[in-house]
Parts: structure tokens; sequence; C-alpha cells
């Protein structure tokens, strides 16, 4: 059984490996706060968005399959969160019942396990329930794929074949074994049979009385009965292992069914934080990773909406047929606010969620990179721009076709010429490669020289700055300037003629 | 009776093949630590007595040469090692029926032991129908061993223990347990309910997850409910337990001597080839010496002390080889030199290859030729012993002389530092004093000696110097070479090492 609403034909495994560079995108697009503001206080929620957004989809189709769940989950907010809740339930119920010391028992082991299947039978009976009572409110192929087969699955007959288990594994007719002679003739083999007499009343009547040997244990003989209860434990040993297995497998079901949901519930989270703000989202629009397509309309900064009063900045632009995105203009204009903004959108588009915008449209990408420019890292021995260049390498190393790479003023620990060089080399065998590239910069002379070469794939945008120095946080289709307009900043801390 | 032996030629009849109590040379050779390596992990064959006996007979010594030589050959030592393994095992079950307390049980350990044991022989005979077999030692046993799998007995044995193995194996119970009652009876096909079980929930799996089976103590004893079980099967299965009780009464004896006997013996070889294949794999020779009882000129090429060798290829560290000879009329080597320069090394490796080629075993060398002693003694410095009186050069004086009395003109002698607790000049006079008896008696003799004088003192004596790196004089190269002995070198490198030469002190002392 298969939950199957993260992937059309696979689990979502809560163990995979995230790419190489999560810390980075981490860091460098305060994905901490995105996270957060879907799991609030539930770990599992948590670390699902996590999961789920550093390890991207960049199949169009399989984007799509998750847009039209979150888009029923979304309708049917309630339903989605009872089913979290009962699976939540049945894990929390299941750790209750706590084996402890005893394990070494197999009586012990099956006397947990038909507990907690009786437990599980209920859980499933409501979940059951569920599919009963709102699967014709669903549309996506995800959800009725997912009712259709609970509704098969956890049949009345079903529960009634567990139910006759359940009553047989008291075993008030005695334990019965089978054996052959194994060591020094000590039993060997051993199996736990069901007895034939209980497999029909004809054959009862008919069954020969085969010849048999029996004996007693005297009440007084406690070693006896030790060994009495060995000989019985060795015989359960192999079905309490199978119905103790059993229940791992009904609560790894319940476990799995938890995780594909809670990614959903994550956005449910996020949706109604952002509605409450009044912020808009969208389902965008992905197209493949060869393509080369981005226009954007109100695209405002998730986490930074997230982590203040006001609402967000949104900005608008296309894109389309561009390579290269070379964004310049004035300190604090919400050059890396765009930067982060967009490097957002595209992991939230990528892991099929909503996105925050009013429209957005996008070609997948098959690995997003950031460079950030980093403290000074105290622990490094070597130059700053030698640990720039080291972790460019890095990425290098790991870059694959059609990758998008974030650069936000990297290469501007030397000075301007030597850093416009090394940005010039890399960039410009970049975007040779197909690289998509979005580059924020001070490096005025290396913006510039790419801006003069009036390349069709590159685009280049600028912080607006109003007259008299103030931000309007619009970053707009504009040439790259000489000033980064320091002075404004210089002049808003010292103040005016000081 | 032991009707063959792989170890001593039929004409030796009850000549010693084992002595319990090591030679006294053996701790001043570090032979014991040699034998301590071979025998290690080896226990149960008491392998020691073997490597304490030399042999006095050349054509002896060649016998044990022919053996080894045949199980050089790895595919036959594999197939002998093979049949010393089953019967380890058959060793261990023998021990079990015998330690274990209900009948049923003890029997079917001896009945397990003896069909380890007929599967061993058998295939041991056959095994040793190898055409590449040439020694004598392994052809009589082979001969011996045929017979023996094609006799009455051996056949009769062996099909009766066939049959009522497969009669146990096709024993099948079943045990009811209802709470103080225990039922027995046979198996009626009943279902497996555990994979019932397991299908009913199925659909659920996910992927693996954790084991909850319960290691059950599966120790060879059992307790009285099992044995009552037990009984509970025999009354069951009546005839298959009476042919049990009936086969371990008649068969109790049934296991050969002279099997037994090549069990234990043939692992004399393959002991000593195991310990060697350390060194061999580490690029060192081995070879099998030419051994005479009357010619006294000997010699090696590229031998090593076996002890030290050992050790340094556990670590990975190489081994210095050295050659020496003893031609016509010579003697006595005179080994002097260096400290730490390999000399002590150097006469153990010579003792250690003289009694190793007594044994039959091939020594540590590219080549050898040496002599077969009536006996060997050793002198190696001893610590003080202050439950003897007598100071320590009396106490020397006391040991050489006893060692001089019980030689004989085809004894070999070997002295390491002697007299060194006494004034140069009486070591010299004492010194010349012991060699002149040695000389006389035309004695085999090497001694590790400060004492240049004795190196020259007659034609029979040879000087051998351990030597030190040409170019840095303080580096050993553990090379004993001939020559004439001179003290200088050692002297001058200690000195450059402390930067205490005429040169070094002018510079370093200010003016």
């Amino acid at each position: 059984m298969k939950a199957f609403l993260l992937y059309r034909d696979q689990d979502f495994d809560l163990q995979r490996n995230l790419p190489s560079n999560e810390q980075a995108l981490t860091q460098d697009l305060e994905l901490q706060t995105l996270f957060t503001a879907m799991g609030l206080e539930d770990k599992t929620l948590l670390e699902v968005a996590r999961k789920v957004v550093l390890s991207t989809l960049n199949d169009v189709d399989a984007i799509r399959y998750r847009q039209d769940i979150l888009k029923d989950c979304l309708k049917n907010a309630a339903v989605v969160r009872e089913m979290y809740n009962l699976t939540v339930e049945s894990i929390e119920k299941e750790k209750k019942h706590y084996l402890g010391i005893f394990s070494n028992y197999p009586s012990t082991i099956l006397h947990r396990s038909v507990d907690v299947l009786q437990m599980f039978v209920g859980q499933l009976k409501s979940l059951r329930g569920v599919a009963d009572e709102h699967a014709h409110e669903f549309q996506s192929e995800g959800f009725t794929r997912l009712f259709a087969m609970l509704q098969a699955e956890l049949s009345e007959e079903y529960f009634a074949d567990i139910q006759q288990h359940l009553r047989e594994l008291a075993f008030r007719g005695g334990v019965l074994t089978s054996a052959a002679l194994g060591k020094g003739n000590k039993a060997n083999i051993l199996v736990l049979r069901k007895p034939n007499d209980r497999q029909g009343l004809v054959q009862r009547i008919f069954a020969k009385r085969s010849p048999s040997c029996s004996f007693y244990i005297s009440e007084r003989d406690e070693a006896g009965a030790k060994a009495l209860a060995e000989l019985r434990d060795r015989g359960v040993n192999l079905v309490a292992n199978a119905l103790a297995q059993s229940t791992d497998h009904i609560l790894s079901f319940f476990q799995m069914l938890r995780t594909e949901l809670a990614f959903y519930v994550g956005c449910l989270n996020l949706s109604e934080r952002l509605a409450v703000k009044g912020e808009p989202t969208c389902f965008p629009e992905p197209s493949g990773p060869q393509d080369r397509r981005l226009a954007y309309r109100g695209l405002y900064d998730v986490c930074l909406t997230l982590s203040m009063e006001p609402r967000a900045v949104g900005n608008d632009a296309n894109a389309d047929g561009k390579d290269l995105m070379i964004i310049t203009g004035a300190n604090q204009g919400g050059k890396s606010t765009l930067l982060r903004a967009m490097g957002l959108a595209q992991l939230m588009m990528q892991s099929g969620m909503f996105v925050p915008a009013e429209s957005f449209r996008s070609n997948v990408c098959n690995a997003l990179f950031t460079h950030y420019k980093r403290e000074e890292d105290t622990t490094m021995k070597s130059g700053k721009l030698d640990e720039e260049l080291r972790r460019m390498s890095e990425i290098v190393d790991n870059l694959v076709p059609n990758s998008i790479l974030l650069f936000n003023e990297s290469f501007a620990a030397t000075n301007e010429r030597e850093g416009s060089e090394i940005a010039r080399q890399i960039v410009g065998a970049l975007s040779e490669k197909g690289i998509k590239v979005f580059y924020v910069t001070h490096l005025h002379d290396f913006a510039h020289s790419f801006f003069l070469k009036k390349m069709e794939k590159a685009i280049f945008l600028r912080a607006e700055r109003k007259d008299g120095g103030a931000r309007s946080f619009k970053i707009l289709e504009g040439e790259p300037l000489e000033t980064s307009f320091g002075e404004d900043l210089y002049t808003k801390i010292f103040g005016n003629g000081s | 009776m032991i009707r063959c032996s792989v170890l001593t030629r039929e004409v030796d009849g009850n000549v010693t093949r084992e002595a319990p109590e090591a030679p006294d040379f053996f701790v001043d050779l570090n032979l014991d630590q040699i034998v301590d390596g071979i025998a290690a992990g080896k226990q149960e064959y008491n392998l020691k007595p073997f490597f304490h006996a030399p042999l006095r007979d050349v054509d002896a010594i060649r016998y044990r040469q022919e053996v080894m030589r045949d199980l050089e050959d790895r595919g036959l030592a594999e197939k002998v090692d093979a049949f010393a393994k089953n019967m380890r095992v058959m060793r261990q079950h023998l021990a079990l029926a015998e330690k274990m307390y209900y009948k049923y049980q003890k029997e079917r350990w001896f009945l397990d032991a003896v069909a380890i044991y007929c599967d061993a022989v058998q295939r041991l005979a056959r095994d040793l129908a190898d055409p590449a077999v040439k020694s004598r030692g392994i052809l009589v046993f082979r001969e011996y061993a045929a017979g023996y799998v094609a006799s009455e007995g051996f056949s009769s044995l062996f099909a009766q223990t066939r049959k009522l193995l497969a009669d146990l194996s096709s024993v099948r119970y079943c045990t009811l347990v209802n709470g103080a009652r225990v039922r027995v009876r046979r198996y009626e096909s009943e279902i497996d309910y555990s994979a019932d079980v397991e299908k009913t929930f199925e659909k659920f799996k996910q992927g693996s997850v954790k084991d909850y089976l319960v290691a059950f103590r599966n120790g060879n004893d059992m307790n009285h409910v099992e044995a009552q079980v037990l009984d509970c099967v025999a009354r069951l299965y009546p005839e298959i337990f009476q042919d049990l009780d009936e086969y371990c009464i008649r068969n109790g004896g049934y296991l050969d001597e002279t099997i037994a006997a090549f069990d234990r013996e043939v692992q004399f070889y393959l002991s000593y080839l195991d310990f060697i294949a350390v060194l061999r794999n580490a690029g060192l020779q081995f070879c099998y010496p030419a051994v005479s009882d009357t010619s006294k000129e000997i010699f090696t090429v590229e031998g090593f002390d076996l002890a030290l060798a050992r050790k340094l290829a556990i670590e990975g560290s190489s081994v210095v080889c050295n050659d020496f000879s003893l031609n016509e009329k010579e003697r006595i080597i005179i080994v002097s030199g260096p400290n730490q320069g390999g000399k002590t090394t150097f006469s153990r490796a010579f003792g250690q290859m003289h009694h190793l080629a007594s044994l039959g075993c091939p020594v540590q060398a590219r080549e050898a030729q040496l002599f077969l002693p009536d006996r060997m003694f050793t002198h190696f410095e001893k610590e003080e012993d202050i439950r003897n009186l007598r100071g320590k050069l009396e106490d020397d004086l006391v040991r050489i002389h006893r060692i001089l009395n019980q030689a004989t003109s085809r004894s070999i002698i070997i002295m390491n530092e002697i007299f060194n607790s006494t004034t140069l000049k009486d070591a010299i006079f004492l010194g010349k004093k012991v060699m002149e008896t040695i000389i006389r008696r035309d004695l085999i003799c090497v001694c590790v000696t400060f004492i240049d004088e004795l190196s020259s003192m007659s034609e029979k004596t040879v000087s051998m110097v351990s030597t030190v790196d040409p170019v840095n004089t303080a580096v050993r190269t553990f090379k004993i070479i001939r020559k004439p002995a001179d003290g200088l070198a050692y002297a001058i490198s200690i000195a450059e090492k402390y930067r205490l030469t005429s040169d070094s002190l002018r510079e370093r002392i200010p003016s």
C-alpha cells in the first residue's frame, strides 16, 4: 500500500541525500524562515518541508502532479488536516506500547503486537471512513488513487480476517511446533504450525487418531516450568517476529502517509499565513529545462515578508529567452531581495508549491546553485578571494547542464579590475555553456562590459533610485550605472552636511 | 600398535621421536621462541616434543626431508590439512559426547563423530593417491590407508553410519505445549502459521524493518523438558533409536591407531611449513641442507636468525642475511666488531640452522651444507644468579668446564661474550686457554668475543667482523663478514655520533 502523494510512482524517502550545496542554499535563500512558516510547532512538518523543497523536481509533469494535489488540499484543508492528524495519532499511540526490557521474550513481543494491531485496526477503519465520506470532493489524480486504494485494500472482509488472526494468536489450544533432530538430537528447524483440526469439522471427525506420547511438568518443578516456557517461546518466536514486523509495516505505512501529507499541510500553513497578510500567491507555469523562460508579476521575497510587518514590494519583469541577468544599482535598493525572491520562487515551483507572486513562469533547472559573498571566516587561513574561488570551483565540480547559478556580490573581495576580470571569465564561460546566471554586482567594469556586448540573451536590471535618494525597492530594466550610490548611504547614516 | 610413521623409518623401530624437555641450548638460541611460534594454536597435537629431539642418522634426516618436500606441494598440504580439520571436529564431537548428560544426546554426538571420521579417512585415502608423492614416509602410509579403507571392518562401519544418519534425519515431529502438558506426535503436514500471518499483512510492507526474532541460547546441552521430548520422539520411532543404541555399543573402539598417529605426526611438517611461509612471502629463502656426520667443511649462503626474522617480517622490516664457511682445516669462527652489530644474532642463526637441519627441516638460507653433531652446547652470558654463591667469573668457568667435559670431537659449541666480567688481561688468558682445548679437540665452534687476540690463534680459526656503513659509520649494517679483527671502526663511529672526534672537538671548543 502506497500513498504516492509526492510522486506518481514512488515513495518519498525522508532519508534521501540532499544536494551537496543544501547548506549554501539554505543560508543564502534564508530557507529556514520558509521551513519554519510551513512547520510551525511540528518538527515533522518542518523536516519534510526542508527535504521536499531542497530535493527539487525537474520534470514538468511531476510538478503539475503535486500542484493538482495541492489545489485539492487548499480546497479541502480541513479533511487533509484530519487525515494528517489521524496518522500522527496512530504513530503516537504506537509509541505508548512500550516494549522495554522484556523484548527478549517472544510471548511479550507477541502480546504487544496483538495490542498494537488492535489499535491500528481502529485507526485504519477511521482512515477508510474518511475515504468513504470525502473521496468525491477531491479531483486530483493523487488523491483519487489514494482513496480508491484505501477502499479496496481495507475492506470489511480484510478487517474480519485480521480479527480472526488476533483470536487465534491467543493460542487457547496450546502452541503447536514442528521440529527435526539437529545437533546432538536437539530440536531443530522449529516451525509454528496451525493445527489441522481447526481446518474443518469433517476432517476432525474422520482423522485417524495418531499415536502420541505426553508428559506433565509438576507444579513444584520450577526449572521445568522455565524450560516449558522456553519451549513455548521457541515455538512462538517466528510468529511473534512476523506479527511484530507486520505492525512495523503498518506503522511505516502511517509514517509514510504522514510524511507525504506533511508537505501539503506545510503548504496549507504557509498559504494561511500569507493570506492573513494579504500577500498574493499563484501556481507557477513551469516549462522544460531546455527552454529559457522567466516572467513574473508582483514577485516578492516570501522570507522577507514572513519576517517583517509591512507587505513586501513586488517586482515585474519579462526575461523570456534570456540566459544572463545582471542586476546593478543602489545599495539597499532591493537587489539581493529580488535575487533571493527569484531563487525561492524557482525552488518552490520545482517542489510543486505555489509561489509568492501574482504570476510566475520559468523553465525548470536541473540544479540550483548560489554563490554569495560571505562574511570573513575567522577559521579560514586562506584569503577571502581564495575562499570564494575555492567555493566556485566546488560549484563547477557539481554543475550539470541547464543549471541556474545565483551570484551575489561575488569576486568583489579584490579590486574592481581584478574582480571584474575574474567575473567576466567565469560568467562568459557559464553563459557559453548555457548555464542560466543571475548576477547581483557592484563591479561596474564587469557589468558594463557585458552590456556593451549587446548580447541577445542578456538582460540588465537596475535598482530604482528616486530623485533625492529614496529607494522604491523596485528593480527595473536598466543599463548599469557608474556609481552605486554609496554616497546616499553615507549621507543617510552620517547625516547631511556632516 | 602404530604400523607406520611419517616421522621415522621402519628400521628405526622404537627410536625416540620426541623428547618432553627442550635441550639446554634452546633458550640461548631463541629456539624456544621459534618452536612456540611453530606450535602456536596447535596445542592439541603437543608438537613441541618433536622439535626437541634431533636425529642422529643422516638417512633418517633424509626420510623427513622427503616428506617435507612432498608437503611443500600446496595441493597436497591443503588436502592433508582438510583431513586434520575434520579430525579436529571429530575430537570436539567426541568430547561433547563424553560431556553430555542424556543418553540419546551422547549417542548422537558419538554417531556424528564417527561419520566425520569415516568421511575424513576416505577422502584422505583418495587424496593421497597422487602420483606426485615421492617420499617413503607418505608412500608407506598411503598403502596402509588404502588397505584400511578397503577393509571389511571399515566398510561396515561406514554403511551402518550412513543408514542411521539418514533414518534420524527423516524424523519430523510436533510438540503441543498446553499449560503444563506437552504432547509429542509425528508431524502431519500442518501449515506454517507464521507464513500465514505474514501473508495477511503483506500489503503494508514498505521496506525492510527491524528483526524481532529472539536469539535463544543455542548451547549443546539439554534441559530435562527437551530430554523428555526426545524420549517421546524415541518412543514414536522405536526402531531407529534402538539401532542407535546398538551402534554405539558395537563401535566404541572405531578409531584406528595408525591413522590417529599420522594425524598428529604430519603436523610436524605442516606447522613448520606454515611457520616459514610468512618469511618466504617476505622474500627470504629456505633450503634443504646437505647434512653430513663426517665432513666438517660447512657453509651457508644468506642465512639469518629465524626468530628475529619472524618478528621483523611481522613488523614489515627487512632482514639482513649473512654467509659463512669453514673450509678445509677451519673449525672456529671468532666474531668481533661493534656492539649491536648482529654478532649474537649471527651466532644464534648458526646454532638454529644446525638444530633445524638435525630435525629434517629446511633451514633459513639460500644454500647450506651442515654438520650433524652428536650434541650441541651453548654458553651465553647469563644474569647473575643470587642463589648460587659463586661469582660470575667462576660461574662462567664452571659452565665451560662442564661443557668441555661432555663435548666430543663431533660436538658443536657456541659461545657468546665469555669472560666479560673480568679484566682484559684475565679474559685474554682464560679465552686462550679455553680456545686451545677446543682447537685440540677439533670441535666446530662459534665464539662471539671482544678479545681480538682469539681470532688469529691458529689455522683453524676464522675471523669475522660486524661492520658499519662506510659513509656514516654510526649506522650498523648487520653484515658479518670475513675480515681481520680491528676494534677501531666502532670507536670512531661512536665518537662521530657524539661529535667527539678531534675535528669536531676543535670546532666545538671555543678558543
